[in-house]
């Protein structure tokens, strides 16, 4: 691989990574959310 | 335990808030920017090539693991003196986000050596450690998904987080010593010659990091609080709660 | 305090010598790491002499995961913790008085290796101050660790994996002093590994302090 191969698939891994991990948190939250009682859903 | 906790009326069905928002928007126009800078606007090294624009990756995903790292400490130590669910749930927090930082620091690192060094590792102390590192957060995180009461989790969690923060300068110290005895020099990140562009780069891919971090913690940190209360049984209380209030008033 | 941590320390060498967990299950363990090493690096090409150290040493670090395991699933089945619980003891005389008695196991352990490694690797045990020091000092945070994490887990079903993985990168630092220092203790030039030897003092100070300040809140849900 050349140097901007390695590039590309360090900015992809990120992004992808992040994004994935993001969205994972983001859906779990949602559906957590709707199984506990409105007042208790937040710390403050 | 019975938390008394201060709750909010009406919360939304899901973690975000306004809060939340606008940090997530800073973060994603930082990213866009870091984009940008990071692969266009900035200078390949003379020496590096195009693999320094990893870089401003790497050290900003460190920084981010150190800031996580460093929250898992003091959420850690703060517990054992306030025994407060936050507290708990925070550490909680910082160890997974704090997990995939150093996931891509240990990434980007590697992908970076091979251009660089040729190789995709090396033993020195700066990598060793947070090879370590990433193996004491999976065992932490392991300990946390043991069954057990709220309150016996937290308290060997607590005790858990501290010790990796506390073993994380040994292993740093012992790992430099051993190595510089090998005469294999610590082979540093930053042999780096900083042009202007290239240093505002890294700086604005710290600033992106430390968005993106504050913007998952504060995610996270709502989703483990909400893992916690199903968990806790808080739901069946709040509807025995209820319960009991019907008869009362019926 | 003392006389309290030597209470403790008493009554888990009493259990171990009725148990006999050390000397039947966890020293034929060490050994047979020994073994496998020597199976598997083959002794005839010099490989081994040059990685003793740390071949021992890794050995002590399996065989300290065992020692740990079973001392603590031992207890649990008699409903120790409890009585230490309710007994009042300070929890720091506690932990004082368990690590004593688990680096006192090691320590026997480790002079058994040493007989080992010197029949089964041929090793010339030379600098023999340096190695013991070195033994004393590593033992002394192995065993404060161990009690510490073996606290930390017990209780858990989940403890055979889960131990290692928390205790085995903590104790890292002391495979890579100890290794260090008997290297240097081995290869006749004793005076580079002695201050690898005051680095494992200072590691066992700090998981010795820790311990004492830890087993408090630890100690509350035995």
């Amino acid at each position: 691989m050349i140097n901007e191969g390695y590039v590309v698939a360090g900015y992809l891994i990120t992004f992808l990574g992040l994004g994935a991990y993001a969205a994972w948190i983001l859906v779990r939250g949602r559906r957590l959310s709707a199984k506990v009682p409105e007042e208790r859903r937040r710390w403050m | 335990m019975t938390q008394t906790t201060t709750t909010v009326t009406g919360a939304p069905a899901h973690t975000g808030s306004r809060g939340s928002r606008i940090v997530g928007i800073l973060a994603a126009v930082g990213a866009v920017a870091l984009l940008v800078f990071a692969l266009v606007l900035s200078p390949a090294d003379e020496i590096q090539g195009e693999a320094v624009r990893l870089l401003y990756l790497h050290v900003p995903a460190a920084i981010g693991m150190y800031g996580a790292v460093i929250l898992l400490g003091v959420s850690s130590a703060m517990w054992l003196r306030r025994r407060t669910r936050g507290w708990d749930v925070l550490g909680a927090a910082s160890a997974e986000v704090g997990l995939v930082f150093t996931g891509l620091t240990l990434m980007t690192g590697m992908l970076w050596g091979r251009p660089t060094w040729g190789v995709y590792w090396v033993w020195d102390a700066r990598l060793t450690t947070t090879a370590m590192l990433a193996i004491l957060l999976a065992g932490y995180l392991a300990l946390r998904r043991v069954p057990a009461s709220e309150e016996s989790r937290a308290r060997r969690a607590a005790i858990a987080g501290l010790l990796v923060v506390v073993d994380l300068p040994l292993i740093h110290y012992s790992v430099n010593w051993w190595r510089t005895l090998h005469q294999d020099a610590t082979i540093s990140t930053t042999d780096v010659k900083i042009d202007g562009l290239m240093l505002f780069t890294l700086f604005l891919g710290m600033v992106v990091a430390g968005l993106v971090l504050t913007w998952l913690l504060i995610h996270r940190f709502r989703l483990a609080w909400l893992e916690a209360e199903i968990e806790e049984g808080g739901l069946d209380r709040a509807l025995a709660e209820r319960r009991a209030e019907a008869e009362v008033s019926a | 305090m003392l006389a309290d941590a030597r209470l403790v320390a008493g009554k888990d060498l009493r259990i171990e010598r009725r148990a006999r967990v050390a000397t039947n299950q966890v020293a034929p363990f060490a050994l047979l790491v020994l073994v496998l090493f020597a199976f598997a690096l083959d002794p005839d090409r010099g490989i081994l002499d040059r990685a003793t150290a740390g071949l021992y040493w890794v050995a002590v670090l399996l065989s300290t995961v065992l020692a740990v395991q079973r001392a603590y699933a031992l207890e649990a089945a008699d409903g120790v913790p409890d009585a230490l619980r309710l007994s009042g003891l300070d929890p720091a005389a506690v932990f004082l008085g368990k690590s004593a008695a688990l680096g006192l196991q090691l320590l026997v352990l480790e002079a058994l290796l040493l007989v080992g490694v010197t029949v089964l690797y041929t090793t010339e045990l030379a600098g023999p101050a340096l190695l013991a020091a070195t033994c004393l000092a590593a033992t002394v945070g192995l065993a404060a660790a161990g009690s510490l994490y073996g606290v930390l887990a017990a209780g858990l079903r989940v403890r055979e994996t889960l131990l290692p993985l928390l205790l085995l990168p903590v104790v890292a630092p002391v495979l890579i002093g100890a290794t260090r220092a008997f290297e240097a203790a081995l290869a006749g030039a004793p005076g580079d590994g002695w201050p690898w030897c005051g680095l494992l003092a200072i590691f066992a100070a700090i998981y010795v302090a820790f311990g004492m300040l830890a087993f408090g809140p630890l100690m509350e849900e035995l």
